[in-house]
């Protein structure tokens, strides 16, 4: 038994696997982004199910439903999202003329098609979010329940847009060992969910190489705010700050990027909306000289990742 | 084997009151010794599996712990690096020995500053429960020579793998050559550890109060506050260092500390410190070897301390 203990088999330069090379970011050519401004900003938001079913997956995601069946208080508070914090976001983004992405939960094609069509008449990119915050793409899940979980969400939300749909969020940022290439599988380029960096870089899959465009978790809403416990003005503070912070490093070093990501049915509610719009004041408005807003199709086209 | 020889209490230390201690004298009349202690890590994706202690909480592959661990090692290390040159500290590093075999650059980058590189086993991912004490020992010495090797100096000092320990831990790196251990936490100031080789062997405070993975992800803090805390632990110590030196150390990760929301609050620290004269910026084994070579019997060593 502490034979085993003892035995390193990946104990070898580089990675102790095969998804990516190793490479650290401030080694790495500079990437200039259009205008030559230190810092892309890509913003998503997350639209997504909850089930009321009572089901337990192996790995709940932030958010899930924790009390016994029928969990009203929660799946209602993530329901709010759907109906009322959504359009609030959509009112503010419009306002300040950002590109958010939406990364959305395939059920919600059936369930609500009316927001679906509604989100189809903004020119937001759409990223796949799995089929709802049960599917978990995680750990021993089959295969094939997987492979079906993310074609199926793909051809939901590809009935209400004309956008071919190659980017991936999985619920809670979590993959299983098959993930990867069943995204590849399903005509996905790139996914969001390993956060071990600032840039895009090269993901391999057996079905061939995709792109990782880390999708920060340090300061993702539901981490700082229900996780963290931390106030409303404390995450925009620390938003600033990890902005002013790359900022410099962009001027020094080579383009930089922060990735935001907002859940409607958090950050919606009306207490919090206001720190919503302070982040974009901050960023759009204030540091509008130093910050190039984005979608993440365009901020990787412009890091060079076809 | 009965349960009270497997617990049994150990005796690593004499009690020692710290109103009315001999007065520790720092080089140069220095109120403080202040030294960092950078982690750098390396967490295996798929580690066997230790009866005693799960390394992940998610199943396999534990996406969410690997990858900000790895972050850390891409994108953090650098980052703080830079603010550590920019206010003269040499770090201490904690470090996983098979780093060196996965990411030589970093400590080559760590090398040519003249920073100090001890023991943190060989992954925080292999723990010492479970191990035999030949084991161990064999653990001990694999991750001393493999930092030699790389580093050129053997280590002085140990933090064990992941603060996972035997009771035999501070006895085997002692009998390796090691002089100090950074996994005790009862003093800001250096004490005498006694191990059963007798060899001079003394314990350097390494703070878990002000170590960013405790204050960010077990305290949950805001990354100002954790900010206001250390420079909060200075005034006291600093104050109390114009009577006997104290010591503080600032352990960090850099998967926390450089994330870039949260690294002003530290450089913003690190300028309040070395602000301050009277402050004797240094290393853990520095530390060490002028505890051991200049304050034995301050620290409760030599033969004076059992009175």
């Amino acid at each position: 038994m502490s034979h085993e203990l003892l035995n390193y088999s990946r104990r070898q330069y580089g990675m102790d696997h095969d998804r990516y090379e190793w490479s650290m970011l401030q080694d790495r050519e500079p990437i200039h982004w259009p205008g030559d401004k230190p810092l892309a900003l890509w913003i998503n938001l997350s639209v997504q199910h909850f089930p009321l079913s009572g089901e337990k997956p192996a790995v709940a995601p932030p958010g899930a439903l924790t009390m016994p069946y029928p969990d009203l208080r929660h799946y209602t508070l993530r329901d709010y999202g759907n109906r009322v914090g959504i359009f609030r976001l959509l009112k503010l983004m419009a306002e300040y003329d950002a590109q958010p992405s939406l990364a959305i939960s395939g059920a919600l094609a059936k369930r609500y098609p009316q927001l679906l069509e509604r989100l189809a008449q903004t020119p937001y990119e759409w990223l796949g979010h799995g089929w709802n915050m049960l599917c978990m793409h995680a750990g021993e899940v089959d295969a094939d329940t997987e492979a079906g979980w993310i074609a199926d969400s793909r051809a939901a939300l590809e009935q209400f847009t004309d956008q071919s749909i190659t980017g991936w969020l999985s619920p809670g940022r979590i993959q299983s060992v098959n993930t990867p290439e069943l995204l590849v599988k399903n005509g996905f380029t790139y996914h969001s969910d390993w956060v071990n960096d600032e840039l895009p870089y090269t993901f391999k899959t057996a079905e061939g190489d995709m792109t990782c465009l880390p999708s920060c978790l340090e300061l993702d809403d539901v981490f700082v705010l229900t996780q963290n416990l931390h106030s409303e003005d404390s995450f925009a503070q620390q938003v600033i700050d990890a902005a002013d912070l790359l900022i410099q490093e962009g001027r020094e070093q080579g383009g930089r990027l922060l990735t935001l990501n907002f859940h409607p049915w958090l950050v919606g509610q009306p207490h919090r909306l206001k720190t919503v719009r302070d982040i974009l004041n901050a960023l759009l408005v204030e540091r509008s000289e130093q910050v190039w807003h984005a979608a993440p199709g365009a901020i990787l086209d412009a890091a060079g990742r076809k | 084997m009965s349960g009270s020889a497997q617990h049994a209490e150990l005796d690593l230390y004499d009690y020692s009151a710290y109103e009315g201690r001999p007065q520790i004298e720092w080089p140069n009349g220095a109120r403080l010794a202040f030294w960092v202690a950078p982690n750098i890590e390396f967490y295996e994706l798929d580690p066997p599996a230790n009866p005693h202690r799960k390394p992940w909480p998610h199943p396999y592959p534990p996406v969410p712990g690997y990858s900000i661990r790895d972050y850390g090692n891409r994108v953090g290390h650098q980052r703080q690096m830079a603010v550590l040159d920019k206010y003269g500290v040499r770090g201490s590093i904690s470090l996983s020995a098979a780093l060196c075999e996965h990411h030589p650059e970093i400590i080559a980058l760590c090398a040519e500053r003249d920073w100090e590189f001890f023991s943190h086993g060989i992954y925080n991912t292999r723990y010492t429960y479970g191990l035999t004490e030949d084991q161990e020992r064999e653990m001990i010495e694999d991750a001393m020579s493999t930092i030699e090797r790389a580093c050129g100096q053997r280590p002085a000092g140990y933090l064990a793998p992941a603060l996972s320990h035997s009771n035999h831990t501070i006895d085997l790196f002692a009998e390796a050559g090691g002089r100090y251990t950074c996994d005790l936490f009862h003093d800001d100031q250096p004490t005498w550890v006694k191990t059963r080789s007798g060899k001079p062997f003394v314990s350097i405070p390494y703070s878990l109060e002000l170590n960013d993975t405790i204050a960010y992800v077990v305290q949950k803090m805001e990354p100002r506050r954790y900010g206001e805390i250390i420079r909060r632990a200075f005034d006291q110590l600093y104050a109390e260092g114009a009577e006997s030196g104290t010591v503080m150390c600032i352990p960090t990760h850099n998967y926390q500390v450089s994330c870039p929301h949260r690294l002003r609050a530290f450089e913003e620290a690190l300028e309040y410190i070395t602000g301050h004269s009277d402050v004797w910026v240094t290393t853990g084994r520095e530390i060490a070897e002028y505890s051991l070579s200049h304050l034995q019997q301050q620290i409760g060593g030599g033969s004076e301390h059992s009175t």
